[in-house]
């Protein structure tokens, strides 16, 4: 599994994301991660949960090789993370930043979502429809004209998803989608993510949003995976959850089915 | 801010001047500039004719003259300075209203003036018809170097991000009893300074991390398709044009 062809993913039997035995330290010699083993099936979504400092964000940068393994492989649709396969990679990860002011960069919300579409060498008219595709997605098509300073913070979260999205990836990668978003927000990005066709992992420590939107987590402690399974059982694991400093909110009991 | 900027200065419309692509009026302006500056001083009749021209500009464009005068502030420090070099000027004496001026001092103040409020109102003109990202868009379809083209770009949109995070800096520095009163506060606002450039600095490293997720190579994608047509380029460069005939005819 670990060695795989470079060849653009045909069946339906390849899975979106692979990562085998991954382990990274930091320059300065911190250990962040100690061989990660998952694997994530096409149109699966599914939550990574983890404390702060499990090592999720090094895990997360990764899945479209800002990072390079420093033993250990990561497969994106049957593709390898290398450096020869970098820009095949990007353009199949699809990453939204927690913070959408990072990823928003360009003058107007169409330039921006514009933007990577553009770099894998679209124009005119079928760019055009690229970006509306994407920005109708997220139901923000009449912001297109406006700069991203003058949206919400929620409106500027959906436009970040829209400038991945409109890349077309095999896995879309969100880095706490649900933090800082007011209630209605919160619904409406959840909305929106269900509604999409492709696959997600959603890297959070939001536990309820995560029973909302992923049938499956995993959770992400002392970079190894300690647990994988069907959010609702892991989250009703009470002493699993202690164990990885992982909390549901006061008050909240899981709903039945 | 940058917002503020962009309500300042750009006026929306549908003129004709509105519609040329942005290249060509960045060129037709900067050939403007050169022209007036080419006019020897003595020719103040052609002066007039190049502030004629740029009333003919305004109108087209249906700029009214009160958005143009009140951002000509802009000008005020140089005019300071014209104003200045006729009494400190040396050379021939002529008196003027009881004050004795320096003759040559006079002519170096008309000459800064006249052609730098030509060059002035150009520039207000261009910033009126065209919003800042698209005069970007015309410098990169210029060929201006892709690198200052993308700083001038960034600067645009993290203007307003950057202000917000000082601002907050400053409501944090008052809300715990701090108050910039003299000298001995100067440190502590030099540390937020320093505070702010490291947090800019990051956002640089995150942002560029945002930007090779999303494939890029080092040079910005042109979006925008906007190629001129002849028409176009003749109508915008009428204006310089008409100017060097006015030249011409000084000359």
């Amino acid at each position: 599994m670990t060695v795989t062809p470079v060849s653009p993913a045909s069946s339906e039997t390849v899975n979106s994301l692979e990562v085998s035995r991954l382990a990274y330290a930091y320059p300065d010699g911190t250990q962040a991660l100690f061989g990660v083993d998952l694997a994530i099936g096409r149109g699966e979504r599914v939550a990574l949960l983890g404390p702060n400092g499990a090592g999720k964000t090094t895990l997360v940068m990764h899945l479209n090789g800002i990072l390079t393994p420093g033993h250990g492989s990561v497969t994106v649709g049957g593709v390898p993370v290398r450096k020869d396969t970098l820009k095949d990679i990007r353009q199949r990860v699809g990453l939204v930043f927690q913070d959408p002011d990072d990823q928003l960069f360009m003058p107007t919300v169409r330039d921006d979502v514009a933007f990577g579409p553009a770099n894998a060498g679209l124009r005119g008219a079928e760019l055009d429809r690229v970006v509306t595709g994407a920005l109708a997605r997220v139901g923000m098509l009449d912001f297109a004209g406006r700069p991203p300073h003058h949206l919400s913070f929620g409106q500027r979260r959906r436009v970040a998803v829209a400038t991945v999205l409109a890349m077309e990836p095999e896995i879309l990668v969100l880095d706490e989608p649900s933090s800082n978003l007011d209630p209605a927000a919160r619904r409406e990005l959840a909305e929106i993510l269900r509604s999409l066709d492709v696959t997600v992992l959603m890297v959070t420590h939001d536990l309820p949003y995560a029973l909302e939107l992923c049938e499956r987590s995993l959770i992400l402690s002392g970079g190894v995976i300690a647990a994988d399974g069907p959010t609702r059982e892991l989250l009703a694991d009470e002493e699993l959850l202690a164990e990885h400093r992982l909390e549901l909110p006061f008050g909240f009991a899981i709903p039945s089915l | 801010m940058g917002a503020g900027h962009r309500h300042e200065l750009y006026l929306p419309g549908d003129s004709p001047v509105h519609r040329l692509p942005p290249q060509c009026k960045l060129l037709a302006v900067l050939a403007f500039a050169i022209v007036v500056v080419a006019t020897p001083r003595e020719a103040f009749w052609a002066f007039g004719l190049y502030a004629v021209l740029l009333a003919a500009v305004a109108a087209v464009a249906r700029v009214p003259a009160g958005h143009v005068v009140r951002r000509m502030a802009i000008e005020v420090p140089f005019v300071l300075f014209a104003f200045l070099i006729p009494v400190i000027g040396m050379g021939e004496r002529v008196s003027v209203l009881g004050l004795s001026l320096s003759a040559p001092g006079l002519w170096a103040a008309w000459n800064i003036l006249a052609k730098a409020t030509l060059g002035v109102v150009a520039s207000i003109l261009l910033a009126a018809t065209t919003e800042p990202r698209v005069v970007l868009l015309g410098a990169q379809r210029l060929r201006l170097p892709s690198l200052l083209v993308q700083i001038a770009m960034f600067m645009l949109r993290y203007l307003d991000v950057i202000v917000g995070e000082m601002r907050r800096m400053r409501v944090a520095r008052e809300s715990r009893g701090f108050a910039a009163r003299d000298v001995r506060q100067i440190p502590v606002i030099a540390r937020s300074a320093g505070a702010l450039f490291i947090r800019s600095y990051e956002r640089g490293e995150r942002v560029h991390l945002a930007m090779l997720s999303r494939g890029y190579t080092g040079s910005m994608p042109i979006i925008d398709e906007m190629s001129a047509s002849v028409v176009q380029w003749a109508s915008a460069l009428a204006l310089p044009a008409a100017a060097l005939a006015v030249l011409g005819c000084a000359l």
